[in-house]
């Protein structure tokens, strides 16, 4: 029914949005990361943590479903990179295997390694988990050192294996603003779910220190992705050229992608501004549509428009585009099909959220709860 | 792109300690879902306070267990990309659907309840928390079935053919992938033994406490129900297991041979109730196979092909061939893997060099040979012998097991049907001893199912040795180690955990 390139740019779309929507849930990361600056007291970090713990796993769920969605549609981007870039990828995986167990054995009785280890795994999911992600997706605009050969089988050129990315300033701020990022959202997250008047005050100071924070790192991430070189392909000899400015032409030429990019940045700006100025509580809400946007967006940028989403910076053949790297027409359409259930998981995921949050978390209901972490 | 012999074994250990982990916890979150939901149906249904207590203390030891599990699972998924990324492109376009369909259909739906399930009690009704249970309990299952169409596939590709301009295999069917067999038989295979085990482990604890003398009404509840579940499981089970071998009979019968120590094929061929491996007998000497074995006689033949008198092929048939039996020889298929091989390189070269005839010639000579090509890649034939010893002695662990489980759950269900069983030390005892058992079964059940199939990634197509990264070995010693000990020191951390909450009690939840 739709033609090879429509399904790619669809499955494009779809592991953009995903990918999107796991950076808006790294709200619980950053939150994770606050645990201490926000929580004065025993009973406010329980408060904190119990508040996150009822949301830790769809964080974790949209990784793994990110991770299939690439696998599934883009299988050559999977066997590059997580086959090349070992230990970056490796390393990511390490900070989210301690998550899974830190919110459930952090209070329990005989816990082996004592509550603050288990909050220290959880700072550093928060921390060098997300910096490492926000890496690991700077590297889609940035580049790594892979060749793929004929038979479509690659290799990494640097025993470095990934790490050299962190070399490179880009990357480095990337992953920085995806930091900021995560703790403003898990300090507005705070802000929305949990009845404890006295955390405010603290809330809105690292809310406007880490936004500043992020918005440094950001203007500078934007503007080297406008300005930068980037990689082009001709659809028809799929042969690979540097274009210079190559993503300000694409947002020229594409205008509703621009448009889109804009709206996330403003919806992102206004959150900040009435959490700071108007102390509103709902704040998480419009931040969360903006970094839904425009991370989608900054995502979706790079499969289209004939781009390079994953240049090589020792063989300029070598690198991936939607249309070198992709699962075939049939898995593609097969695939289509079945995500058609997307709206269903969302529809019960919204109704499950909303019978949960429907009251705010009280440090007196995480007591009186026969399970709490 | 071949790897080095050092490379391959790091990769597979690496890949097998992480399973072996991730396997520890797996099927009791499998069964141990399905019994809380029981547990609080019975609650809802009869509004008893006392099934909620016994449904809340047997989903918080659920929770330590289901966490670590989640922990260990994350990297299976992403280990196809960082240690097989050659098996992940040349089978990407099949491999990865199921996975990515694992995560919307079934992953989202148990994490999305999972919240409920232990934090709704006071904030849903109770018909909307007893579904959120059933959800959680369908959606664990659900993963399974989309791994195991995963894996049920390794075993037994199909649905698919190999494009040679991309060098890859290409899915061409999607419901011969759903449906294949295999899967389908390993599906209920292993999910039921998720439940056998989930049964011993609440039988086990529950026996526990009859012998402290402590918590005796929960502990007898809590006994019933695993006891009548695990019964039920076990004797399906046992049907599972039969159809899973007859599968494995006709797709990989070097497999089948390995497990039963089978080296010359013969009609009327018997199972190994009990044997001792020769440790001196190899593919090319005439040694007896066993030390000491007893043999139920026409068994294999009868499990295999379900037919008394059937041909089982034994491992020197399928090494040497059988002319006979229309059985070709291993360095046979290997000639004719090199000619695929071969021609399949040509094929390319001519094809850039533009030259469209003898492209296509050569295309020809690959066609005619390619359903050997994986053989191609071997370095010799006796690689094509998967370990005897590991496959004979997990198979038979995991079937004498099996057997024990059935008896001891007919003894149990008698004896707490008729109220004795918090009277009988001696039945107590066994129940608690058998825990471990289950476990060992498990892990048994996953070795003979994956170390049986070597060398093949991806049966009679891609052996491990072509599957890997190309990363040094190095690398993936040091992760290798560090997920040994991270995984060491968190299942440690677990089992400490796990007995605090069992010796507090009900009460104490």
């Amino acid at each position: 029914m739709f033609d090879l390139l429509t399904l790619q740019e669809y499955w494009w779309f779809l592991v953009s949005v995903i990918g999107a929507l796991f950076v808006f849930m790294t709200f619980v990361q950053g939150g994770q990361t606050l645990l201490y600056r926000l929580g004065h007291s025993e009973d406010e970090r329980d408060l904190l943590i119990n508040s996150l713990g009822r949301k830790w796993e769809l964080a974790f769920t949209l990784l793994v479903m990110f991770g299939g969605a690439l696998f599934a549609a883009f299988p050559l981007f999977y066997a590059v990179s997580f086959g090349g870039a070992y230990y970056v990828w490796m390393a990511i995986l390490f900070c989210f295997i301690i998550q899974a167990v830190a919110y459930e054995y952090r209070k329990k009785p005989n816990n082996l390694y004592g509550k603050r280890f288990y909050e220290n795994l959880l700072y550093i999911n928060g921390s060098l988990g997300i910096f490492l992600i926000g890496v690991a997706l700077a590297t889609l605009y940035s580049g790594g050192n892979f060749i793929v050969n004929d038979s479509h089988l690659s290799h990494w050129t640097l025993a470095s294996y990934g790490l050299e990315a962190l070399l490179n300033p880009f990357n480095v701020a990337f992953g920085l603003m995806i930091v900021f990022l995560s703790r403003v959202q898990g300090a507005l997250y705070f802000l929305n779910s949990l009845d404890a008047p006295e955390l405010t005050k603290r809330i809105k100071k690292i809310v406007i220190i880490n936004f500043l924070m992020f918005l440094g790192l950001f203007l500078y991430v934007l503007a080297t992705i406008l300005f930068a070189e980037g990689l082009v392909y001709n659809p028809d000899t799929l042969i690979v050229t540097v274009k210079s400015m190559k993503f300000l032409h694409s947002f020229m030429e594409m205008p509703q992608l621009a448009i889109s990019l804009l709206i996330g940045v403003l919806s992102l700006l206004y959150g900040v501004y009435i959490a700071v100025q108007k102390n509103a509580q709902n704040a998480i809400w419009f931040t969360g549509f903006g970094t839904i946007v425009a991370v989608a967006t900054l995502l979706f940028v790079l499969g289209v428009h004939n781009s390079v989403y994953y240049p090589s910076l020792v063989d300029l053949q070598s690198s991936l585009t939607i249309a070198n790297s992709s699962g075939t027409h049939y898995t593609l359409s097969i695939m289509a099909v079945v995500s058609l259930l997307v709206p269903v998981v969302g529809v019960y995921v919204v109704y499950v959220w909303r019978s949960m949050d429907k009251t705010k978390l009280t440090i007196d209901e995480v007591k009186s709860d026969s399970h709490h972490y | 792109m071949e790897h080095t012999d050092l490379l391959v074994d790091w990769s597979r250990a690496q890949f097998a300690l992480t399973a072996l982990y991730h396997w520890l916890f797996v099927p009791l979150t499998l069964g141990l879902t399905f019994i809380v939901a029981i547990m609080e149906t019975i609650y809802v249904k009869t509004g008893d306070p006392k099934w909620k207590t016994t449904t809340k203390y047997w989903m918080g030891l659920l929770a330590i267990n289901f966490a670590i599990g989640l922990a260990t699972g994350i990297i299976m998924e992403f280990e196809f990309g960082t240690n097989w990324s050659n098996y992940s492109w040349i089978v990407g376009d099949i491999f990865g659907a199921p996975l990515a369909i694992e995560g919307l259909m079934a992953f989202f739906m148990e994490s999305t309840f999972f919240a409920v399930m232990f934090f709704g009690w006071e904030k849903v009704s109770k018909k909307m928390h007893l579904t959120s249970t059933w959800l959680v309990a369908i959606g664990s299952n659900l993963s399974a079935l989309w791994i195991l169409i995963a894996n049920g596939w390794m075993q037994h590709p199909v649905g698919m053919h190999f494009n040679p301009d991309t060098a890859r295999n290409e899915m061409q069917n999607f419901s011969e992938v759903i449906f294949n067999p295999n899967a389908v038989s390993k599906f209920l295979h292993t999910v039921s033994s998720g439940y056998v085990l989930a049964s011993l482990f609440v039988l086990g604890i529950s026996a526990w406490y009859m012998l402290k003398k402590r918590d005796i009404a929960f502990a007898r509840r809590s006994a019933i129900v695993a006891s009548s579940f695990g019964l039920i499981a076990s004797l399906y089970l046992v049907t599972t297991g039969d159809q899973s071998a007859h599968d494995v009979a006709l797709t990989q019968p070097m497999k089948l041979a390995a497990m039963e120590g089978l080296y010359d094929g013969e009609k009327r061929a018997g199972i190994i109730a009990f044997g001792v491996l020769n440790s001196a007998k190899t593919i090319s000497n005439d040694l007896d196979p066993f030390i000491a074995s007893v043999e139920i006689p026409g068994a294999l033949s009868f499990l295999g092909y379900h037919n008394i008198n059937a041909f089982v092929p034994g491992i020197n048939d399928l090494m040497n061939g059988n002319n006979k039996r229309g059985i070709i020889s291993i360095p046979e298929k290997m000639k004719l893997g090199k000619i695929a091989v071969a021609s399949l390189g040509a094929y390319k070269n001519f094809k850039k060099a533009k030259d469209t005839e003898h492209a296509a010639e050569a295309l020809k000579v690959f066609q005619a040979h390619q359903k050997y090509m994986g053989y191609g890649y071997l370095k010799k034939p006796e690689d094509a012998v998967p370990s005897i010893a590991l496959s004979f002695y997990s198979f038979h662990t995991m079937v004498g097991l099996g057997s024990w489980f059935i008896i001891l759950f007919i003894i149990s269900l008698y004896y707490t049907m008729t109220h004795e069983m918090h009277n009988k030390r001696w039945l107590q005892y066994l129940a608690l001893f058998t825990i471990p058992f289950g476990y060992v079964a498990q892990e048994a059940g996953w070795i003979t199912a994956e170390a049986g199939r070597q060398p093949w990634a991806i049966q009679d197509l891609l052996p491990v040795g072509m599957a890997t990264s190309n990363v040094a070995t190095t690398s993936v010693m040091i992760t290798f180690w560090l997920f040994a000990v991270l995984f060491t020191g968190l299942l440690i951390a677990e089992v400490k955990i796990m007995l605090t909450q069992i010796k507090s009690g009900p009460e104490g939840h």
